[in-house]
Parts: C-alpha cells; sequence; structure tokens
C-alpha cells in the first residue's frame, strides 16, 4: 500500500486492504466535504450579491467617471465630474441637508428607543409581548403610506400640527418654507418608523445581559439607575454599535420621506431646504437624462461618506469600550 | 497554498464569474428582427393618464386581427422614468408610445432612439395644426411623432364664491371682466376685499398661463441656447405672476393644500386646461357639482400640455406600430378619444366635427367645453421648447416664484435664484 499526499492520516490498526481502500475512498469524499461544500453553501449569497450588489457597484464607478447620457453618447472624462461636485453649493446643500435631518432622526430616536427597551425590559411589566408587539407595528406600515399621512399632518392650511399649535397660539406654520420646520417633519417620520424597531433590537441585547449582574448589584445596594448605567448601558455597547450603522446608513439614504413631503419635487423645497444627498443623486443621475455620469458620482460620494461615519462610529465605541 | 491566497484566488473566481455573468446579459440583446412584411401577433401601446383608446385598440383588434395591448400609466411622473429606462437599457419598450409636451424635447435631443416616420405612413403634414404638426420633428428633420391632443387653456371658476363676492356668475360676462391680465388682477382684488380670502390658485398658474400664451422662445432661443435671463417671454410671465401676489392663496399646484384647496374654496379660480377638467371634478368631488364653470382664459389663447404618439427604434414591428399610431390619431378616433376621456382633438377635421363641437360638460355646470377649447385651439401660437424645458421649468423657474410668493426671498433674490438655476437645469 502506497500512501500518497492525499491520503487520510494512518488509522492506528491497519485494517484489511479492501476494507482500508473503501475508507480511503470515503474519507477522501470526506475531506472534500468539509473543505468545499462550506463553500457551496455560502455560494448563493455571494452570486446574488454579485449580481445584484457588486456589479451594480463596479457599472456606477466605471459611469461615474464618464460624461454619461442615459440614452444617448458618453464619454470618458476621468475625475472630472468628482472634482466638480466639490465646487458644488447643491451638493453641500443636500449634505447638510442630511446630517440635519440625521441628527434630529436619530439622537432622539436612539434615546427613546433606550428608554422604552429599558421600560420594556423590567419584569413586573404586564401585557409584555403585546406591547412588545405592537412597539413595532409602525415599522410594518409602508414608507409611502407614512409619508403621505405625515406630509398631510404636516399641512399648512389644514394640517392637523398647526391646527393643534393654534391652541397655544402658534401661527400657521409653513413647514416645508424653512430648514428647521422641514427637517423636524421629516425626522417625526423616521423616527415614528423606526424608534420600535431600534427598541426591539436594543430590548434583545438587554436581555442577552446575564442576570445575576444585577443581583449581585442589587445586594451591593446598586438602584434601578445605577445598574442601568453601569450595567445596562456598558454591556449595550456592541448592541448599541449596530444600531447606530444601521441608522446611519439609513439616514445616509434618505429618500422616500423627504421626496413625498416635497409633493414629489426632487429638489426638495423651494430653495432645497430638505433635498437629501439620495435626491440629489436622483436629480443628477435619474431626473437629468444627460448627467447620469454626475449622478454616480454623487452615488459613489454617499457610499464613502457612509463608510466613513460607520468608521468613526467603529472607532469612538471600541474606543470607549476599554 | 497559505489560507490566504486560497481565499483570494476563490474571490477572484466568483468576481469573474459574476463579470462575466454580467457581461453575457448585456450581450443579450436580441437583434432578430422578423422578415419584412410578417404580421406581428401583437402590438403594445404605452400611454399616461388618460388618452381614451380603450375602444379604439379594440377596434382596431377587429379590422386588423392584430392583439393590441393597452398599457396605461396614471401619471406622467411614473411614465418618464419607465420609458428612460426601456430606452437606456434598448429593452421592453412598446411599438407605439406617447410622449407629453414636456418630455418629448429631451427625447428628442436623442432622435435615434425613434423610428423615423415619414417613410412609414402617408403624408399628414396639412391635416393636422401646423405647430402641432412641426414639433412632432426631431432636429435632424425627422417625423418622431403623430400629434394626439393639446391642452389648450381657459379658466375653471366658482360661480357659488363668485356670487358671494358680488361678481357676475354667467360665463360670458366673467369672460368680459378679464380682457387682459390687468383686468384679471383687479377682479382679484375684488374678490380679495369682499372675501378676504385668496382669488386664484397660486401664482405659478398665473405664470404658466402668461408662459404658454407667448408663442415664442422661452427658456431657450432657436439655437437650443439656454436664454433665461434675458428672454422677454419669461421676464413678461415673472412680471406678470409676481405682480398677482396678494390675490393669491398660495397653494401651488399639486401640493395637498392644493387639491385640499378645491373642496375647501380656499381660491375662486384656476387655469385649466381641457386635460385639467377631469382632475378639477376630482379634487372638488361630487359635492361640488355644477358649481364650477368655464370662462376664456385673460390675454388671447395659450397651449398647456398634449402629446404625440412616437415609435421606438426598438420595436420589432415598426412599419405596423406607425399603422397603429395613424389609426389612434386621425380624425375619428381623436373625436371618440374627447368623448370618453377629454383630450383635445388636433386634427383639423377632428375640431370642425359636430359631435365635437356641441359637446357640454355636465359637471362644469354643462359648458360647452367642446366649443370654448375648440374656437381656442385655433388661436395656439406655437411654442419652442428646448431640450430641458420641464426641468427649468419645474426646478429652477416655479421654485423661484414660489420662494418670492412665500416670503422666502426678495424679488431680486428670486429672480436671481431663478438664473443661476436655469444654467444648471438648462444644461444638456
Amino acid at each position: 500500500m502506497s500512501l500518497s499526499a492525499t491520503t487520510a492520516p494512518p488509522s492506528p490498526a491497519t485494517p484489511p486492504p479492501d476494507v482500508a481502500a473503501r475508507r480511503r475512498r470515503g474519507s477522501l469524499l470526506n475531506r472534500l466535504d468539509l473543505k468545499y461544500s462550506p463553500y457551496l453553501y455560502i455560494a448563493p449569497f455571494f452570486l446574488i450579491f454579485g449580481v445584484f450588489g457588486l456589479y451594480p457597484m463596479l457599472r456606477t464607478a466605471w459611469m461615474s467617471l464618464h460624461d454619461w447620457d442615459m440614452i444617448g453618447d458618453k464619454t470618458f472624462i476621468g475625475l472630472d465630474n468628482y472634482t466638480q461636485l466639490l465646487s458644488d453649493d447643491y451638493f453641500w446643500n443636500a449634505l447638510v441637508n442630511t446630517f440635519g435631518i440625521f441628527a434630529l432622526a436619530t439622537i432622539p430616536q436612539l434615546l427613546l428607543a433606550l428608554f422604552l427597551a429599558n421600560l420594556l425590559n423590567r419584569t413586573m411589566l404586564r401585557a409584555k409581548t403585546f406591547f412588545r408587539m405592537a412597539i413595532f407595528v409602525p415599522n410594518v406600515v409602508s414608507v409611502a403610506a407614512v409619508a403621505i399621512v405625515f406630509g398631510m399632518l404636516f399641512q399648512r392650511d389644514f394640517g392637523l400640527f398647526n391646527w393643534l399649535l393654534s391652541f397655544v397660539g402658534v401661527d400657521q406654520i409653513d413647514w416645508r418654507a424653512q430648514s428647521w420646520s422641514s427637517w423636524t417633519a421629516i425626522a417625526t417620520m423616521v423616527n415614528w418608523r423606526w424608534i420600535g424597531y431600534n427598541t426591539l433590537i436594543l430590548l434583545a441585547g438587554m436581555q442577552a445581559i446575564p442576570k445575576d449582574l444585577y443581583e449581585a448589584a442589587a445586594i451591593d445596594g446598586a438602584g434601578p439607575w445605577r445598574q442601568f448605567w453601569q450595567i445596562t448601558l456598558p454591556m449595550l455597547k456592541p448592541t448599541f454599535l449596530f444600531v447606530v450603522i444601521l441608522s446611519t446608513i439609513g439616514g445616509m439614504q434618505l429618500f422616500t420621506e423627504p421626496l413625498l413631503f416635497a409633493n414629489g419635487s426632487i429638489i426638495g423645497g423651494n430653495q432645497r431646504e430638505f433635498q437629501t444627498l439620495a435626491m440629489y443623486m436622483y436629480e443628477k443621475g435619474i431626473y437629468n437624462l444627460s448627467t447620469a455620469g454626475y449622478g454616480a458620482a454623487v452615488a459613489w460620494a454617499i457610499f464613502m461618506i457612509i463608510v466613513l461615519v460607520s468608521l468613526i462610529n467603529f472607532i469612538l465605541v471600541r474606543r470607549s469600550a476599554k | 497554498m497559505s489560507l490566504t491566497t486560497r481565499r483570494t484566488r476563490m474571490a477572484a473566481t466568483a468576481l469573474a464569474a459574476v463579470l462575466a455573468a454580467g457581461g453575457l446579459a448585456a450581450c443579450g440583446k436580441d437583434d432578430d428582427k422578423p422578415a419584412e412584411g410578417e404580421k406581428p401577433a401583437k402590438l403594445v401601446v404605452d400611454t399616461f393618464g388618460e388618452m381614451g383608446y380603450d375602444e379604439l385598440v379594440k377596434q382596431y383588434e377587429q379590422q386588423t386581427g392584430i392583439k393590441v395591448e393597452l398599457r396605461k400609466t396614471a401619471q406622467l411622473g411614473e411614465y418618464r422614468p419607465k420609458l428612460v429606462r426601456y430606452l437606456a437599457t434598448g429593452k421592453g419598450a412598446a411599438d407605439v408610445t406617447a410622449l407629453e409636451e414636456g418630455i418629448l424635447n429631451e427625447f428628442k435631443a436623442n432622435p435615434r432612439n425613434w423610428a423615423d416616420l415619414t417613410p412609414l405612413v402617408a403624408d399628414h403634414s396639412t391635416e393636422y395644426l401646423p405647430w402641432k404638426w412641426e414639433l412632432g420633428k426631431a432636429p435632424d428633420g425627422r417625423l418622431i411623432g403623430l400629434p394626439t391632443d393639446v391642452g389648450s387653456l381657459a379658466v375653471c371658476y366658482r360661480k357659488d364664491l363668485f356670487q358671494a363676492a358680488g361678481l357676475p356668475t354667467e360665463r360670458d360676462q366673467v369672460s368680459a371682466l378679464w380682457p387682459d391680465w390687468n383686468g384679471f388682477h383687479q377682479t382679484g382684488q375684488k374678490y380679495k376685499q369682499a372675501t378676504g380670502k385668496g382669488f386664484i390658485d397660486s401664482i405659478t398658474a398665473v405664470s404658466n398661463g402668461v408662459l404658454f400664451q407667448q408663442g415664442t422662445d422661452l427658456f431657450y432661443d432657436q439655437e437650443n441656447n439656454v436664454i433665461a435671463d434675458s428672454s422677454p417671454a419669461v421676464k413678461a410671465a415673472w412680471e406678470t405672476a409676481t405682480s398677482m401676489v396678494d390675490i393669491s392663496a398660495k397653494a401651488s399646484t399639486w401640493s395637498p393644500e392644493w387639491s385640499g384647496g378645491f373642496k375647501q374654496g380656499t381660491f375662486a379660480a384656476t387655469f385649466c386646461p381641457s386635460w385639467m377638467l377631469g382632475i378639477v371634478a376630482d379634487n372638488s368631488g361630487e359635492a361640488n357639482k355644477g358649481k364650477w364653470d368655464v370662462a376664456s382664459v385673460p390675454g388671447g389663447s395659450g397651449n398647456w400640455g398634449g402629446s404625440w404618439l412616437a415609435v421606438p427604434e426598438q420595436s420589432k414591428y415598426p412599419k405596423e406600430a406607425a399603422k397603429l399610431a395613424e389609426f389612434l390619431t386621425n380624425a375619428t378616433s381623436q373625436v371618440e378619444a374627447f368623448k370618453l376621456k377629454g383630450p383635445l382633438p388636433t386634427n383639423l377635421e377632428a375640431l370642425k366635427n359636430e359631435a365635437f363641437l356641441s359637446y357640454t360638460n355636465e359637471y362644469f355646470s354643462n359648458a360647452p367645453t367642446g366649443k370654448i377649447f375648440g374656437e381656442s385651439v385655433a388661436n395656439i401660437k406655437p411654442i419652442h421648447f428646448g431640450p430641458k424645458h420641464q426641468a427649468v421649468k419645474e426646478n429652477a423657474f416655479e421654485p423661484a416664484m414660489r420662494a418670492f410668493e412665500n416670503g422666502q426671498a426678495s424679488k431680486d433674490k428670486a429672480w436671481e435664484q431663478f438664473t443661476k438655476d436655469a444654467q444648471t437645469q438648462g444644461a444638456f
């Protein structure tokens, strides 16, 4: 019996030749199976990602190097689109709007989600499952429906919010006419939709914290407030990072809510008060047929910004965890 | 072999496979045009809004034995991106495609996407409104669209609100109130004094009216240079519209304030191309039936909207598709479509048709809309739209005007905003 490089390691007792051969063949299949089938199992994801994720990304990168007319000529112009982007006032305006809405949407949203998750985590709460389900309902509603309903609530003439504000003596607000008011309105839609979702994720994170930590703290005389600050919050950091990064991605790609709030106008307000980056990308890349290449450059700029913001988040959370 | 290199190799193989798949898909364009004279099993027609072709395509099926599929999209805003996708990918476009006035120009900028209809249909150049026929031609001389309808222009007004303000309500008397825009402004001021409410929905509605009456170059000159800051027509529309800010209800067209305003009576008049009548009726609801009426527009005829039928180059049956477009735009068909859904004919014979001229609209106090719009059609002066007319109007002109209307910017600042944006929006 010759031992080639591919055979299995020698077994302690030498079996009869035919049995050995069979076992060798079996173990070869076995090893192939061990080595390669995991790749086979994950292959569908990578194939789909490749076709619908990677390929469009590379294609967009390629487009961004061209003066690209969607239904006409395409000329290679190198990095001109990106240089132009840096001095484009409306791009920076969209960036400021996006971050403004992002701040108004994310900070209160995560604080409130944390508060609600802590409330739902209490052991003495009745009908827990009902509340946990109920809080998720806004997330199931279609974003277009949310935007249309809130668009009506924030109407100038017959809107509910202006009607309510009139009782406390506030004059009619044209919500779409200033940055602060339009950002608030859009952030309200985002908050309404995503607070429940984030609450559930944070709640799951809280439930993974070992109970004995709390018991030990209680024996040492720590009240609920102190337990929250010194056990729940530090232990929740990885979950928090996850939630923050997801909110960042969502916030940077904000599109439907501001678009419908603007009654479908892609410039978002008379003076672009609430045009987000994604809307600007659409304006240049799809609405204006002849500037698709420039739109692709905006798309890549959004991608870079998301990567950058996520990295900053990651570093901040990791450093404070040390 | 180390683990890392193996991983890299796996990744590279996967990447190569993906790129190959993408490449294959890109190469998969089918060039299998059918043999000459082969009869198509089915033709597809793409329309937006309501063009009134439902019955006509059934007739055509019976006459020719070719099945016709009518694909309707409710709004132009959804229709345009779909059409762009069909043209950009070279796949999926209908054999006959409706192109609206505002988007026609940007598609004309790349005429190669459209079949030249001149050799495919008989010569109809004298049968339609001459300017409408001319607009269907691309800069390189190809005929890419056969005329369907025009919008024309009229004023819709609320009789009950007029009466409450002590204004006349009969349509002829109302028309006599405003022979020109000055008269319109004065009537509005009287209304405002009597009721304290806005008279017209918004100043952009006024600017649309003025713009479309000019009959000259608007945002572009004949060579398609952007002339937004020096165009007399644009300046006229700007001045007339901004002067009427005192009688405006500040409800911009298509906004929730606007559609809600019809029911609430926040304004007493708005500008109505004939396709707008249905929208006014829908927004006002059954409760306000008979309260609206139609009067003539101040300052002479104008046109807002209207479409053409074109055949995309990618159609497998350009000849048969052109025949179908020819059928849908002939005089009889245009009258049929008008009776069904209201698009105003452009065929000269259809415009003289008795059934068309005697038509009255029940919702609008039985106004003889066929006669009102039909008469105004003859006086429409052709307008030269540039390639990005719609983008300049929607994303530069009107936003600046609204910023002024809402008090967000002074008149000078708003004009500055418009001329700056017009350059970026108008570039092509």
